[in-house]
């Protein structure tokens, strides 16, 4: 494809090597292309990691097997190239081929701890409360980080605006995970407002997914401090971004027009300031999700809220390779697709901003 | 005449920023008053963790009578889970965690400031392979990398743990270097030297560095704090195995025990949170400061 990026185009216009060129000038198609070689690389690294490091995984697996079960040396190794779907015997690259093959018809292999199950399969049942809580958190704080940030600048200078300033500023340098231990200490031990140990898990036993009332009051629930936090850590910083950006767009001659028109204010900052002020906080948004999707894995384990990241690290602890590794990938999948979703939608919002990369 | 302007440029902007950085830095950190009171908190904190350790010894003393007691005239910070004296963890605690938070900053910036500037100036391919590689780990979600690195490798030794954080951590710098040299590249003097074909040597290291300066240091003070983020994340979830007492451990140690959940530690987790989280926001105050010093056109009329 990078070969294929360089080519003049030639004269003519339809031979099939010109198309090829064409297609690989489209932004589109050059973000679709780096999104699979990031896949790709997160799917080897996680292969590699697992099979070649010094203390090789799937040889003490089998070492383990050995020594409680009594089995002998080849029915362990069978029985764990069976849950790793790997086949021991084979060389290295090869077992890689298999794995890619097993990818590619969606088999990611099976749980060591709870015998047998497919890891697709506990992907499937933890990945959508992530989604869930992180999707309803990134909605909150982008929403009001937008709205606190326009006030801000329209503010500036007074007391509210350097308390929110302040605020935003110390609550965009604290980790995560210290603000989730702080939400776990005060709100649930110290003050006792919320029912800690109740708002465990991702749902109350008995509770059927469904249109339902009950059904989303429970999933809120218990996503209810995940979400705090994740607004918590990230509404300062839209807020900051915003603040920023709406000071430059009012400096901008076309909102001294617009008021020289004699156009109402209301009008002046919502169509005008408003909307040009929040284009550039969405190349930020792919980032944040990342960032956001990443720290999840911190943030459920404390409150044992059960999706994709406390089980990333629940397997890492009961040393469940081929769920930690699935889950990795999981993550990674995730990530990468929301982050095409957030550029494209970025470039669609903002025809001035030429796809960088194609701008050569 | 054109020799003398070239050479005595970037000697002009040398002894700017040794006046700025030694000869009277306090004035000029005191312009901003958040940043002041950020490297004033920066410096205690470096104080007590470089030399508070020879002045108060770890305690190791338990006394089952005191356990998590609240704060009193002999432990000013009141004690944990086994009557031990939390402020002498404290003082014995930062050490570590900032070491590799400073190494690994480090790494981060000796990938990330040559890498993007190499990337900005010279463009087209070379421009178009790193930003593809430094798009790609930047994609791939770092606390699960580290997590899984964490669980195949133990990290032995600070040095490993500072050298995994840098490696893992350098594209997002990377992408500001790359943008922050783009637009130092279209400036005037850099066009005058290019005319005067100084030699792109002579225009990396006269030219564009010296005013990059500040900016390197600022974004080092950022990779520092994201390895502070990183490393007391991995610490706390028990993922590092790192011996002795340190502001993670002291966390890691409130959670594995159970501590959180009980009502008078209250006391006990609050110190090393409070520790970090100063840490944390002082660093990012005090590049305000920076800003200030190395960015002329950002001070105010006063």
């Amino acid at each position: 494809m990078a070969q294929a990026a360089t080519q003049q185009p030639q004269m003519g216009g339809s031979s099939p090597r010109n198309r090829a060129a064409r297609w690989a000038k489209n932004p589109i198609v050059r973000r679709l292309g780096k999104a699979v070689l990031t896949i790709f690389i997160a799917v080897t690294l996680s292969f590699f990691l697992i099979r070649l490091m010094p203390s090789n995984p799937i040889q003490v697996y089998i070492t383990q097997l050995i020594s409680t079960f009594g089995l002998s040396y080849q029915e362990a190794s069978n029985m764990a190239s069976s849950l790793f779907s790997i086949d021991l015997d084979r060389p290295v690259v090869l077992q890689y081929v298999d794995y890619l093959a097993n990818l590619a018809k969606g088999q990611l292999g099976k749980s060591l701890i709870s015998n047998g199950t497919p890891v697709t399969a506990m992907i499937g049942e933890f990945l959508p409360w992530t989604l869930f809580s992180v999707g309803t958190a990134l909605f909150i704080s982008f929403t009001l980080g937008t709205l606190l940030g326009m006030t801000m600048a329209y503010k500036r200078g007074t007391p509210l605006d350097h308390a929110l300033t302040t605020f935003a500023s110390i609550m965009s340098s604290i980790p995560n995970y210290i603000v989730a231990i702080l939400v776990l200490i005060f709100l649930g031990v110290q003050w006792k407002l919320v029912p800690v140990t109740a708002m465990r898990g991702s749902l109350s036993p008995g509770v059927v997914p469904g249109f339902t009332w009950e059904f989303f009051s429970d999933a809120f629930f218990h996503a209810f401090m995940p979400i705090l936090t994740y607004v918590l850590t990230t509404v300062g910083n839209w807020m900051l971004m915003m603040k920023n950006s709406t000071l430059s767009a009012l400096g901008e001659d076309y909102v001294t027009v617009a008021r020289a028109r004699g156009l109402r204010d209301r009008t002046i900052t919502l169509s005008y300031v408003g909307r040009n002020a929040i284009l550039p906080l969405f190349t930020n948004l792919a980032i944040s999700i990342g960032f956001i999707i990443g720290g999840a894995a911190l943030i459920e384990t404390i409150f044992v809220y059960k999706g994709i990241g406390w089980i990333l690290l629940t397997s890492i602890n009961q040393r469940d390779y081929p769920v930690m590794q699935g889950v990795f990938l999981c993550i990674t999948v995730s990530v990468v697709l929301s982050n095409l979703l957030a550029e494209i939608l970025y470039s669609r919002l903002d025809p001035r901003i030429r796809v960088p990369g194609s701008d050569n | 005449m054109s020799v003398q302007l070239q050479k005595s440029q970037p000697l002009e902007l040398t002894k700017q920023y040794l006046t700025a950085i030694f000869v009277n830095p306090i004035r000029y950190i005191a312009r901003n008053r958040a940043g002041f009171v950020g490297c004033c908190v920066l410096t205690f904190l470096l104080l007590l963790s470089f030399i508070g350790p020879y002045l108060v010894p770890l305690d190791t003393q338990a006394r089952i009578d005191k356990i998590y007691s609240p704060p009193s005239w002999d432990h000013p910070l009141g004690t944990d889970s086994e009557g031990k004296d939390v402020l002498s963890q404290i003082v014995n605690g930062g050490r570590d965690v900032l070491i590799v938070a400073f190494l690994s900053g480090l790494i981060t910036t000796l990938i990330a400031a040559p890498l993007g500037a190499i990337s900005a100036f010279f463009g087209g391919k070379v421009d178009a392979l790193i930003t593809t590689v430094a798009d790609i780990v930047l994609t791939i979600p770092q606390i699960p990398l580290l997590l899984v690195i964490a669980a195949v490798i133990r990290f032995n030794n600070v040095y490993m743990l500072a050298f995994i954080l840098g490696i893992t951590s350098w594209p997002g710098l990377l992408r500001a270097v790359r943008s922050q040299v783009l637009s130092i590249k279209e400036k005037d003097y850099v066009e005058a030297a290019r005319l005067l074909d100084l030699g792109t040597g002579h225009i990396i290291f006269r030219e564009i560095l010296p005013n990059m300066m500040g900016y390197v240091a600022i974004a080092f003070i950022l990779a520092t704090t994201a390895a502070v983020y990183a490393q007391v994340g991995l610490i706390l979830f028990g993922l590092v195995p790192l011996s002795g007492h340190n502001w993670g451990v002291m966390i890691n140690l409130a959670w594995v025990r159970g501590a959180i959940f009980f009502k008078d530690s209250i006391w006990y987790i609050m110190a090393p949170v409070t520790a970090i989280v100063l840490f944390q926001w002082s660093m990012v105050t005090f590049t305000r400061s920076l800003e200030e010093i190395f960015n002329p056109s950002l001070r105010s009329g006063d």
